[in-house]
């Protein structure tokens, strides 16, 4: 993964949270408050804004670029956890590439930024679902030596086995808890967006 | 959806357009989408900073002023705001004695005003942090994200807001506004869902003879769905919640506001104060103060929430202090 990947990466994710956008948005109408899907989208049209013309040193430049800019611009619960991930993992990733292991570890500390910040954990309902196995993916492929793209899709594939895992989940977090059984049958929109974010990394690193 | 707007990705920078025009007495940055006191800081008092998703009106934009918020941060529709806007009102208003957030409970609202708690610590201002979290409709905090912020807010901004005014330390006034959270209990009905702009349909349905009791102030889901009652029965189940959860005794004194959620004709909700009153004088308890009106909406839902304080002398004396905003006035 070097610099150009990394921005190809949040173009995609860009490009797809316009167009789930109504998507999100309905998953959320249905366990929170309808506004997941404009808020993602405001925000990664912000960030596409804010790499324009950004010179980034390393891989880890543009990811922290784009966490300070989803936090200054999402709200919700969605910005500060988006953004501390991106934010988090563009840290720990200094130089000018990153290979597998390198990412994995990085994406590890990300999720870390996420659960200290939103303290959920697997099965609470929350995009942590479609994270954990996507990371826990992740890392099982680039430990095993395979490539960023074999390990990519894993993620991806994994986040989405998350996502619709969390259809039969009662919500313990954010503002579907409140619903508490009523929440069971719905799929999590936080879920979903972090599968559309996985999704759009395999797609980037395979071609 | 049929909506007085312009267009729905403008809603707010036009609404603060607007606030910015009626209020000179107000300062709006709408880049930073801050509102503030005209004035500027306040030199050696604290500063109260609020702020929470927008369709709330007039919470919280419509309390700043002499006597209650020195800024509001509003965010889009429903969403909370982010943290530059909170630390851009930290700057704006610290007066040189620290700022009070003060957070509804709401996870999005936590997390962006603890992110701008840090980002302002981190410029030498120092932040202490109201959260307030007293809708009993939500009963099992423990697998939830806890108690709503609600009606409690205005109490909050109000009180804390006079004592902040008196003078008085960072601590004391962090702590009043806590106390004030604790002793505060809200419960919501809705006859009626909200449309948010960005959505353009309900967040929920109802049928022309149901109502959601335990409803929170997006439209959030509430205990149970019900078949539509008199006030007097809406009421009395509100406050039989209320009172479950904080039992007023006979000599108690209480501060009370029967706020409609935004699609309410004050005619009703006289109507339903005239039941709470009646609730409360069986029951031998004084309100010693109250509000009727619209002060913490859901856009045009339909419907009332109560909010009961357990008051003390203290709270009182503050309730009674000079207010001057565009919402709360009195004693000016």
């Amino acid at each position: 993964m070097d610099i150009h990947l990394t921005r190809a990466w949040v173009q995609a994710t860009a490009t797809a949270m316009d167009q789930h956008k109504d998507h999100l948005t309905q998953l959320d109408s249905a366990i929170g408050d309808a506004d997941h899907g404009v808020n993602m989208q405001r925000g990664f049209t912000a960030v596409v804004a804010a790499l324009d013309g950004y010179e980034a040193a390393g891989v880890g430049d543009v990811l922290v670029k784009t966490g300070t800019t989803l936090i200054s611009t999402v709200g919700g619960a969605a910005g500060p956890l988006y953004g501390t991930f991106f934010r988090t993992t563009g840290k720990q990733l200094s130089g000018p590439t990153a290979d597998a292991e390198q990412l994995a570890a990085a994406f590890d500390a990300g999720l870390a930024g996420v659960q200290k910040l939103g303290a959920a954990v697997t099965g609470d309902k929350t995009m942590v679902d479609a994270l954990v196995p996507a990371l826990h993916a992740f890392g099982a492929a680039a430990r095993a030596g395979e490539s960023e793209a074999e390990a990519a899709e894993k993620a991806a594939a994994a986040a989405e086995t998350g996502m619709q895992d969390t259809v039969p989940l009662q919500a313990r977090k954010g503002r579907a808890s409140y619903l508490g059984a009523r929440s069971i049958g719905h799929q999590d929109p936080g879920a979903t967006s972090t599968a559309l974010i996985f999704r759009a990394l395999a797609e980037v690193l395979k071609s | 959806m049929k909506k007085l707007i312009n267009a729905p990705e403008s809603v707010l920078s036009d609404a603060l357009a607007g606030v910015a025009a009626a209020h000179p007495e107000l300062h709006v940055d709408t880049q930073a989408r801050v509102i503030t006191r005209a004035g500027g800081p306040s030199i050696g008092r604290v500063a109260l900073i609020s702020g929470g998703g927008s369709g709330h009106e007039p919470l919280h934009g419509g309390f700043v002023g002499t006597g209650m918020l020195h800024a509001a941060c509003p965010g889009e529709v429903f969403t909370s705001p982010v943290p530059d806007q909170m630390l851009a009102a930290a700057q704006a208003v610290n007066g040189g004695a620290g700022v009070v957030f003060i957070v509804k409970n709401y996870t999005g609202d936590v997390m962006n005003f603890e992110m701008a708690a840090d980002l302002a610590g981190d410029e030498g201002i120092e932040v202490a942090t109201v959260l307030v979290d007293d809708d009993v409709a939500v009963k099992d905090s423990t697998w939830t994200a806890g108690r709503r912020g609600t009606g409690a807010t205005v109490f909050v901004e109000k009180i804390a807001g006079a004592l902040a005014e008196q003078g008085a330390p960072l601590s004391e006034v962090a702590e009043t506004g806590r106390r004030v959270n604790a002793a505060s209990r809200s419960f919501a009905v809705a006859l009626t869902p909200c449309t948010t702009p960005a959505a353009g349909k309900p967040g929920f349905e109802l049928a022309e003879d149901e109502m959601e009791v335990g409803v929170g102030i997006h439209g959030e889901p509430g205990r149970s769905r019900e078949k539509l009652e008199p006030a007097s029965a809406i009421v009395a189940r509100s406050l039989d919640a209320i009172f479950a959860d904080q039992p007023l005794a006979e000599g108690d004194e209480a501060i009370v506001m029967v706020n409609g959620l935004g699609g309410t004709p004050l005619i009703e909700l006289y109507i339903a104060y005239a039941d709470v009153a009646e609730y409360f004088a069986e029951r031998g308890v004084r309100i010693a103060r109250n509000l009727v009106g619209n002060y913490i909406t859901s856009l045009e839902m339909a419907g009332v929430s109560l909010t009961v304080c357990k008051a003390d002398e203290q709270m009182l004396a503050l309730w009674d202090a000079p207010v001057n905003t565009p919402a709360l006035r009195w004693g000016v």
